[in-house]
């Protein structure tokens, strides 16, 4: 049985916004299935009460003290966009 | 014979007694890289001008009174996913092939302070996604050892250019084993710290919670030397740790009696070639000989590691490489109707296969409706890994095994297959999701080709692992060889 559908990799594309051919459609479909079969190997084990580990150090909730400090100049931060006017960066228009 | 077969310590007895200058190192890795890059391929990006210039200025401060550290005047090779203000950063990306930082990452500030000298941008795997940098968006790096073989990966060129004599030390990263298998490839000591070690801030992020920037050096000395320098808390990097950092070089002591091995048997096992077995049992007996003991324990987990590690690193990569589109920085797409299609087909040309493939995982892996199912049961299978070492270091000061299952690999032979290709870091990616220390160390030879011993630590104990590593060495002569380019 498959475990992920060509409909399911359009959405998941558009989920993480990138553009794909039909042909890209059907090569990720079988790599991600292929993957996805594999990964399903955890099944097999019991994780009921275990916790989840996202982060292996003991820390949370690192704070600083709330101080403004300067940031980047405006132009140095533009330098590398690929458009900007009136010290914004430039988008195509959103509305229709 | 280069200045870089010397030690750094050497190198710096030499520039004190004004026997070599900097400008002299600095002319020994341009004149080297113009005589082989053009094989191995290892830079992307050269800082010719700046290091001259560099090297001029510390001539002078060397003929002063003023203090001049260990790391004063040596040249350095930066992975380019390390940013480096004016100088041209990728990732190994096309889509940051024009990217120019307007700040540096912690660990070249701290290199600056040591007065290094940064000779160039190292070539890698696209945004470190790989085994073996064959997926760089530039061009394919080549094994000094064996040119029709890969550097390994996704360091790949830190560490050839290493083992080529074009620089004389390197940082890579490494998220699931791109500095351990690339420096096991080339010949040299690849040491991926704890995490929290050292600052990630302007590490361009791959897998934030598995990310870590090591060293990449000929010998353990120098590593130890070059970690000492860049690791410690960052105020900038809020997941780097508030431990202090010890002198790395006092634990190379050369003893190691009493010293207790775990070898997993997993580490061992099926599809590990015979001879790279034979080349861990071989560097047992030696570590034996000089007071070790080594017992075989077990990582009952193991076999679950590759999975975890896909799901989750591409997961956090999904959501870190959402930043790419074509608004701030990078490549943009001159063919958007809209901003919606800005972002996709930006997106979609700006990306090389291997990074879409898994933002599409992580994103699948991420989506309502499959995130218990994969990505939270893989955060609880990391609980179960992370404990089987805890486990082990219950009764062990280390754990030993081969870095990787073979040898470097021809290029082209494992990139129609991801599952194939993510098979290689099987014996590596286990440490980077229970963030302890490991280093790998040259063990031997097979077919010409190098092989690597992983020494594994406990959290913040990298210099237990350097003073096994550096014993190991100091009774072999594995790391006193040298391509022949």
């Amino acid at each position: 049985m498959s475990r992920i559908s060509k409909d399911q990799v359009k959405h998941v594309a558009h989920l993480a916004r990138l553009a794909i051919t039909e042909e890209e459609a059907e090569i990720f479909t079988q790599q991600l299935d292929s993957i996805i079969t594999f990964a399903e190997q955890l099944n097999e084990l019991d994780t009921e009460g275990v916790e989840p580990t996202s982060h292996v150090l003991n820390i949370k909730n690192v704070l600083r003290e709330d101080k403004a400090t300067a940031g980047h100049p405006r132009e140095e931060v533009l330098k590398n966009a690929p458009d900007h006017q009136d010290g914004q960066f430039k988008v195509p228009s959103i509305l229709e | 014979m280069s200045l870089f077969d010397k030690k750094m310590t050497e190198l710096h007895q030499l520039l004190h007694k004004r026997e070599v200058s900097v400008t002299d190192l600095v002319e020994e890795s341009f004149k080297r890289i113009a005589e082989v890059d053009g094989k191995v391929q290892a830079f992307l990006t050269l800082n010719e001008e700046e290091a001259r210039e560099t090297a001029r200025t510390l001539e002078v401060k060397l003929g002063s009174d003023e203090s001049k550290g260990l790391l004063f005047g040596m040249p350095i090779g930066l992975k380019d996913n390390i940013v480096t203000k004016g100088l041209r950063t990728t990732s190994g990306s096309k889509i940051l092939e024009n990217f120019d930082p307007i700040y540096n990452a912690t660990v070249v500030d701290r290199l600056t302070t040591a007065e290094t000298i940064t000779i160039g941008k190292l070539n890698m795997d696209e945004f470190a996604m790989g085994s073996s940098t064959e997926n760089s968006g530039f061009q394919k790096t080549r094994n000094p050892w064996n040119l029709e073989t890969v550097p390994g990966g996704s360091s790949g060129g830190s560490a050839a250019a290493v083992a080529a004599g074009e620089v004389l030390f390197s940082l890579g990263s490494d998220t699931g084993g791109s500095v351990r298998q690339p420096a096991a490839y080339c010949g040299v000591v690849g040491m991926k710290p704890t995490y929290g070690r050292i600052s990630r801030f302007g590490l361009i992020a791959f897998a934030s919670s598995l990310d870590q920037i090591g060293p990449i050096t000929r010998s353990v000395e120098d590593n130890a030397y070059l970690l000492e320098a860049i690791a410690g808390v960052d105020p900038m990097d809020s997941t780097s740790a508030y431990v202090e950092v010890p002198s790395f070089i006092q634990s190379l002591t050369g003893d190691i009696k009493g010293l207790k091995i775990g070898v997993p048997k997993e580490y061992l096992g099926e599809g590990v070639q015979e001879e790279v077995k034979q080349s861990v049992l071989d560097a047992l007996k030696k570590l034996e000989s000089l007071g070790a003991v080594w017992e075989e324990v077990s990582l009952p987990h193991s076999k679950y590691a590759l999975a975890t590690y896909y799901l989750l690193s591409s997961s956090e990569a999904s959501a870190n490489l959402s930043r790419f589109d074509g608004v701030r920085y990078g490549y943009r797409t001159p063919n958007a109707q809209n901003l919606i299609d800005l972002y996709k087909k930006t997106r979609a040309e700006g990306f090389g296969d291997e990074v879409k493939r898994r933002i599409m995982l992580g994103t699948f892996a991420l989506s309502s409706g499959y995130y218990d199912a994969y990505y939270k049961k893989a955060q609880k299978v990391r609980t179960l890994i992370k404990k089987d070492f805890e486990d082990v270091f219950e009764n062990y000061d280390v754990i030993v095994g081969p870095t990787a299952p073979t040898p470097a690999f021809k290029i082209g032979e494992k990139t129609s297959d991801p599952l194939t290709m993510y098979a290689n870091d099987i014996l590596t990616i286990p440490v980077n999701l229970a963030g302890v220390p490991a280093l790998s160390v040259p063990c031997g030879f097979s077919n010409g080709l190098p092989l690597g011993l992983q020494i594994v630590g406990k959290h913040f104990d990298e210099n237990t692992i350097y003073r096994v590593a550096h014993a190991f060495e100091q009774n072999t002569d594995y790391h006193k060889q040298k391509p022949a380019l």
